[in-house]
């Protein structure tokens, strides 16, 4: 029984042999949290497991009431009757798989995660394991990500173009993981500074405590009023896109870097100037992969369609099943255009 | 090609029609005279003859990738576009590519494969794609399969030839009106300067198209100053009598000869050197009224009618505008001045060719109650146009209105969705909806527009949490959500399961303050389509 490892609850994915519950969406006993993306790390339950490496960014997110342990890489540690350990998952910085050993049998979670590289965190770990929990947010063969340096070649050639037109660019991207990698990127290339939007700030900085090296920047907040952002980059979450903190560009051309811009009718959708393919998500050969790297024989698929993932993995020899069929029950976590 | 694609990419990622403007304008600057031509012609809408299927592209993409059909259609359900969906799941290309000309494509190459037997024909594609960059994949895809549909308007393509050529867009507009072949010499003509014999020829005039009145009708000033006709639901066109012929051109600007043989006949008596502008309505004589539309509609797909359907289904040409007479260009002249004319011209020349009668009130108040008649009259309203205005071209607000009459509504429960297409991909935004037939809902109208972008990503995550069943891309959803739909007409119909068909559904409102045993009856229905 692959359930007594891992079993769908309404609070969450819960461990029974463990006692434990993984990226809870209510508060709990006992969490391992895999990332501190809104979705994943959610305050108020009693004890948090972490990898150290994200520990920044969790406690900038928990809260600092919250008792939170911290554990190196491949550090073993006991919950109940399983043994734990942690193990990098590429998504962000600190980013974690879940191994769980426990009733005979090695389960991994993987969260969140992606094979291709990131200046800004640990590279994807693949751990043997006999039960293979993975995502499908772009769970089809039409998500191939594109080299990174071709994508930062198109966002150069774009502010060159702003430049030219005189016209402020304002790059839209998720304020964690994608902002910083976009930055890190781009500090091999150039060295002009950016504009940060407030809700970009502190986890900008967090990042840089741990040792990325991103591109120079300063707050948007600390330019003297009325000037010319003209040529100048300005980065933002997609929630301030057409808000009145806009306002003060002036003319401006604005960019989207999110997985969701490699189909045009999503980026048409969205009304972006343009769309750059930036995911930190596994694209379709990323998850064939990483299903063949662990050498799991079941395979379990959560997030939104997944449907096709598991339908191709069975046509191609692999025992996969949608994560609800352990039985059980969860809130269907479709993946929002927020989790990218 | 290289030049084409380069400009479908600005056009694409800009959503400024100033920039799309300057960009098709340096293009016609720059491009070779031959693929320019064919810009103009697809931009503008124009497609090829289809010359391989939908079939054939999947199997073509199936051996290319060698992922399963189902794999494909999952793709193509959430891209909504089969000409992206392959440009997707083609491995990527990294090599050099020969530059094969816009025009060769157009000329040559893709009208070669309607030549072809159907395997050599998905051979022919494979091995095109491979020697193609991805964004030459996409366009040749789309060149195939349909328009391009870059958010650029025939209209802005007019512009944009204008002022590349510095000539009024009234005159390009109408050098590109009617069957327009793309060629050098075309193209370079389309710049040429004005002739005083330019309207002589077989190419309709652009028509001038009335806007929906929105305002108050009074704010449109005195009465006395407009001509009132009613709105008739028909096929606009414009009937031209030239040397030794007639013919007649659709809104569309296609031409409709040898559909309509009364009107074409009933031309021949006209002076050469005339062009009418009306509306073609089927009409049996002796009747008060039209038919309704859904009579015409078995006109208009007959390219030869038959002589029972001739007799059945007669149609005459209700003619409200006179654009030429004696071979003279009259739209900058008055309407009051041109309807004179031609009440003139068809006076007394039989039924087939009617002059729109003016609805005279004394004031606005009075015109309003007149037009509560509009539906018994199987019109769709009245339609206002100032009695000094000139015929213009295109869309242009101020001097023609529509006041049409409010439209039928309905409240109705979805109960099937399916996925859009373009901007609309991998959204479910395209609705069944159903009323009640004792204790059954039955589908009685599909419908596309109306809600906003919230409401769509809020009913599309319901949808998909909701989904009964799948019929390929169609989801069944559990009947919970009541829409308001409107229509304007309603009709009994065979082919229909509910026995009514509905024209123009779209949605008005979202009722999320209505449970589905508030929604109408189909009775109420049968009851509308037969009043």
């Amino acid at each position: 029984m692959d359930s007594d490892l891992l079993l769908p609850r309404p609070e969450g994915l819960y461990c029974p042999a463990g006692d434990f519950f993984i990226d809870p969406m209510q508060p709990v006993a006992r969490a391992v949290v895999t990332h501190a993306h809104g979705d994943h790390a959610r305050s108020g339950s009693a004890l948090y497991h972490v990898a150290r490496a994200g520990g920044a960014l969790m406690r900038e997110r928990l809260g600092a009431g919250s008792v939170i342990h911290e554990h190196d890489w491949s550090e073993r540690f006991t919950l109940g009757d399983t043994t734990i350990s942690l193990h990098p998952s590429g998504h962000i910085l600190g980013a974690a798989q879940v191994r769980i050993e426990g009733r005979g049998k090695v389960a991994v979670v993987s969260g969140d995660y992606k094979r291709d590289p990131d200046p800004t965190c640990e590279p994807f770990e693949p751990v043997p394991c006999d039960i293979f929990v993975t995502e499908s947010t772009f769970g089809l063969p039409i998500y191939r990500w594109p080299p990174m340096h071709d994508v930062v070649s198109d966002i150069l050639g774009w502010l060159d173009e702003c430049r030219e037109r005189g016209v402020a660019a304002v790059l839209f991207c998720y304020a964690l993981g994608k902002a910083q990698r976009v930055l890190a990127e781009m500090a091999a290339r150039t060295d002009r500074t950016v504009h940060l939007h407030g809700a970009m700030l502190r986890l900008v900085e967090a990042y840089r405590e741990a040792g990325v090296r991103m591109l120079p920047t300063v707050p948007v907040s600390e330019s003297a009023r009325g000037k010319d952002f003209a040529g100048e980059l300005i980065m933002a979450p997609p929630s301030a896109a057409g808000s009145t903190w806009m306002r003060r560009f002036g003319k401006a051309s604005t960019g989207f870097a999110s997985g969701w811009m490699q189909v045009r009718g999503a980026r048409r959708r969205r009304g972006y100037d343009r769309g750059f393919v930036v995911s930190d998500h596994a694209d379709w050969p990323g998850l064939l992969r990483s299903v063949d790297d662990c050498g799991a024989k079941r395979i379990y698929v959560t997030h939104g369609d997944g449907e096709a993932l598991i339908r191709h993995l069975r046509d191609t020899g692999h025992e996969a099943f949608p994560l609800r069929s352990l039985g059980g029950t969860m809130p269907d976590l479709r993946s929002s255009e927020e989790g990218d | 090609m290289r030049r084409f694609a380069a400009l479908f990419e600005i056009l694409d990622r800009t959503s400024s029609t100033s920039a799309k403007r300057d960009a098709m304008a340096a293009y016609f600057a720059d491009a070779p005279a031959q693929d320019a031509a064919w810009a103009v012609y697809v931009l503008g809408g124009g497609k090829l003859k289809r010359t391989a299927s939908s079939t054939e592209l999947r199997t073509a993409l199936a051996r290319e990738t060698g992922y399963a059909d189902w794999l494909i259609d999952d793709c193509y359900q959430h891209v909504g576009d089969l000409a992206e969906t392959i440009a997707l799941m083609l491995p990527r290309e990294e090599q050099a590519h020969e530059d094969t000309p816009l025009h060769v494509w157009m000329e040559a190459r893709l009208p070669s494969l309607g030549r072809l037997e159907s395997p050599e024909r998905i051979e022919l594609l494979r091995e095109w794609w491979r020697g193609l960059p991805r964004e030459q994949v996409f366009l040749v895809n789309k060149l195939l399969t349909g328009s391009l549909r870059v958010g650029v308007s025939h209209r802005l393509v007019v512009q944009a030839l204008a002022q590349w050529a510095d000539l009024p867009t009234d005159l390009i507009a109408h050098r590109l009106s009617g069957t327009w072949k793309p060629g050098a010499d075309a193209f370079a003509a389309l710049a040429g300067p004005e002739r005083a014999d330019e309207h002589a020829g077989e190419r309709p005039y652009p028509f001038f198209l009335a806007s929906p009145l929105e305002q108050d009708v009074a704010s449109l000033g005195e009465v006395g100053d407009w001509l009132a006709e009613w709105k008739w639901d028909g096929i606009r066109a414009q009937l031209m009598r030239r040397d030794d012929h007639a013919l007649v051109w659709s809104r569309g600007e296609e031409r409709l000869d040898g559909r309509f043989p009364e009107i074409e006949l009933a031309a021949a008596d006209l002076p050469v050197g005339c062009v009418l502008d009306g509306e073609i309505l089927a009409w049996t004589l002796d009747e008060a009224h039209p038919m309704p539309f859904a009579a015409l509609q078995k006109r208009i797909g007959k390219l030869k009618p038959g002589a029972k359907l001739l007799a059945d289904t007669p149609v005459r040409l209700m003619a409200y505008d006179l654009l030429e007479l004696g071979g003279d260009d009259l739209r900058e002249r008055p309407l009051a001045e041109r309807r004179a004319l031609l009440a003139t011209l068809i006076e007394d020349r039989g039924p087939t060719l009617m002059l729109s009668p003016a609805v005279d009130a004394p004031d606005w108040e009075a015109l309003a109650t007149v037009r509560v008649e509009s539906r018994e009259r199987r019109t769709e309203g009245l339609m206002l146009k100032r009695l000094d205005s000139p015929y213009r071209v295109g869309r242009k607000r101020g001097d023609w209105w529509k006041w049409k009459v409010d439209p039928y509504t309905i409240d109705a429960v979805l109960l099937y969705a399916q996925p859009g297409h373009g901007r609309r991909s991998g959204l479910f935004t395209d609705y069944t909806f159903g009323v009640w037939d004792g204790d059954a809902l039955v589908p009685v109208a599909k419908a596309y527009s109306g809600l906003d972008d919230a409401e769509i990503g809020r009913l599309d995550r319901w949808i998909r949490a909701h989904t009964i069943d799948r019929f390929g891309p169609v989801r069944s959803v559990e009947a919970t959500h009541v829409f308001e739909l409107a229509f304007e007409a309603i009709q009994a119909s065979g082919r229909h399961k509910a026995g009514v068909a509905v024209r123009f559904p779209r949605i008005l409102r979202w009722r999320t303050d209505l449970a589905i045993r508030d929604a109408d009856k189909l009775d109420d229905l049968r009851r509308l389509a037969s009043g």
